[in-house]
């Protein structure tokens, strides 16, 4: 049989016919999951069917404008609850057990090695990281498979990227794909997943590849997946419900493009507004800024806590300055207060939230007035994304964000000055 | 088909055709009353029914809001015609039924061209564009009406 690549193998598994990449194949997906902007427009559609819907497979989460920002965002999440309750549909999430929803997908187990999952949310590619198809789609297509539980997709074709060696202390997942973007361009991944590999991903912990996963899109990925190795299983173990079966790639599968990376090469890097793929070295750049956000589905985990909270404890959030600090979940935040974490970030200065997208796409809770600057551990810098069409933001990893904060500039973290 | 072309460079995303703030469902009936709005303010207002917006490379990238082609739509835009898309973006075009075309057409904003989609043909004034005519799949699907109009069949 030809060798395979990840991609294959899983729309192989769930078309239950051979698969190469270019075939369009209709396939049953495991979960489709909406959100509160996404999900009114899939409820419209899907209502006009008059069908039942696939309840077990449907996950709704409340993140984008929760807890509502103003009355049209109230409206949009009371359709979402008055949706999941005309429907019976048993995997709604309730502001206060939520959080940013991909987060939420993680930490409640749906996703799981080898699955294919749908999201009405371009970052579902996040769940690659834990070696599961996960892609974006539109509100319609989310419609279609709350009625069906299937949908079409093409099978990509994929870049392979080869890692080797080990990041140093200070640097991250974060500015590693931020320096994959940054070379592949933000369309040089359109139609395709990457796939990462090589003998450098074992030393890469799970967090991390969340965020390298996540920003596939950036590249105009359509997934972004690890293999099904000893740190993917244990964590499947602790965390995914259900039955999964991991899938890798067979060696000498066909790829379109293969780059290869060393990882002790790699620093602190920093994406330059208004593009993702606008790729500088940290240290290379001195802009003074007005906000540090760290949170999102790309750095707002436990562990993206705990490296900035490392770097600012017991100092002070430069003068003039806003931190803006927002947990990806209850689950992260409940582990923020256990740790104590909250406290150091408070005596620092900086402001911390219950888990919400906030400000990450100019919803709420730090949006930015004309002329100002921030550094941000989100996953998107184009213009006006985070408020003012004038505003800028600059993405980093969380220790940047942290080392910056105090800074009152954009700042590498200590051994990268 | 013939229209007004809106002419638009390389990287256009998701925040530009439709602002985030304005994704709330009081709006879903006046998407298109913001097209738009942060980059070509005034653009909304003036758009006419067969409209035609003729962009550079990866059209439509960002976020997977199909506000975006739906604003597109509902503004009387009759196709879109770029370099490449973005992939999120290209598929929600055909779920919904827009004709988005991929050719690399010099044309400049506020000219009228003509496009002949048997023929696979873009006529302007300054010379004619070639685009691949659509395959099967996306001609069963723009000829249903979309992807729900598949299910309803
Ligand atoms: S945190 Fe930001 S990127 Fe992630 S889902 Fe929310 S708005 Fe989108």
């Amino acid at each position: 049989m030809r060798p395979k690549t990840i991609s294959e193998k899983i729309f192989e598994s769930k078309a239950g016919r051979e698969c190469r990449a270019g075939d369009v194949v209709e396939c049953e997906v495991d979960y489709v999951m909406v959100n509160d902007v996404t999900g009114p427009l899939a409820f419209r559609a899907f209502e006009e069917t008059g069908m039942e819907p696939v309840r077990e497979k449907i996950v709704l989460i409340p993140d984008h404008f929760v807890p509502a920002k103003d009355v049209d965002s109230a409206q949009q999440a009371k359709e979402m609850r008055e949706f999941a309750k005309r429907h019976g549909i048993p995997h709604y999430y309730e502001v206060g057990r939520s959080g940013v929803c991909h987060q939420v997908m993680i930490d409640d187990g749906f996703v799981a090695p080898g699955r294919l999952i749908v999201g009405a949310d371009s970052h579902t590619c996040t769940y690659g990281g834990l070696n599961a198809f996960g892609t974006g789609i539109g509100s319609t297509e989310a419609a279609y498979v709350f009625a069906t539980g299937r949908l079409w997709f093409r099978v990509p074709e994929s870049i392979e990227i080869v890692l080797r060696g080990k990041l140093r202390e200070n640097v991250s997942g974060k500015d590693l794909i931020l320096r994959i973007v940054g070379d592949l361009g933000m369309d040089g991944a359109t139609y395709k997943a990457l796939e990462f590999s090589g003998p450098g991903v074992a030393s890469i912990p799970m967090p991390d590849r969340f965020s390298m996963s996540n920003m596939a899109i950036e590249a105009g990925g359509k997934a972004g997946l690890f293999p099904y190795d000893p740190v993917a299983k244990r964590f499947a173990e602790a965390v995914s419900r259900g039955e999964y079966e991991g899938v890798n790639a067979d060696p000498g599968a066909e790829y379109v493009r293969t780059l290869e990376y060393d990882l002790s090469k790699i620093v602190p890097m920093v994406a330059v507004p208004p593009r993702p793929d606008g790729a500088l070295e940290a240290s290379k750049c001195d802009v003074a800024i007005d906000q540090a956000y760290l949170g999102s589905c790309t750095n707002g985990r436990i562990e993206d806590m705990r490296i900035a909270a490392g770097i600012v404890k017991g100092k002070r959030v430069a003068p003039g300055v806003r931190m803006i600090v927002v947990p990806a979940s209850v689950d992260v935040h409940r582990k923020m207060a256990a740790e104590g974490l909250i406290e150091v970030f408070l005596d620092a200065g900086a402001f911390v939230s219950g888990p919400t997208c906030g400000a990450c796409l100019g919803g709420h809770m730090g949006i930015l007035s004309d002329g100002e600057v921030a550094v941000s551990s989100t996953n998107r810098n184009f213009i006006g994304r985070m408020g003012h069409p004038g505003s800028k933001v600059y993405l980093a990893s969380p220790a940047t964000v942290a080392t910056s904060a105090l800074a009152g500039r954009i700042r590498a973290p200590e051994g990268f000055e | 088909m013939k229209g007004r072309v809106w002419k638009f460079g390389d990287d256009v995303d998701t925040d530009q055709i439709l602002p985030a703030e304005r994704l709330v469902s009081e709006n879903i009936d006046r998407l298109h009353d913001f097209l738009f709005e942060k980059v070509r303010p005034g653009m909304a207002s003036e758009v006419a029914k067969g409209d035609i917006i003729v962009a550079g490379r990866n059209f439509g990238c960002g976020s997977s809001r199909e506000h975006a082609p739906r604003a597109i739509i509902d503004a009387g835009i009759s196709c879109v015609v770029a370099e490449s898309y973005s992939r999120i973006f290209y598929r929600n075009s055909i779920n919904l039924g827009l004709r988005v075309l991929v050719a690399s057409a010099d044309v400049g904003d506020g000219e009228t061209v003509e496009i002949d989609l048997d023929g696979g043909k873009i006529i302007s004034a300054s010379g004619t564009y070639d685009f691949p005519p659509p395959g099967e799949f996306e001609k069963s699907m723009i000829e249903s009406g979309g992807l729900m109009g598949r299910l309803k069949r």
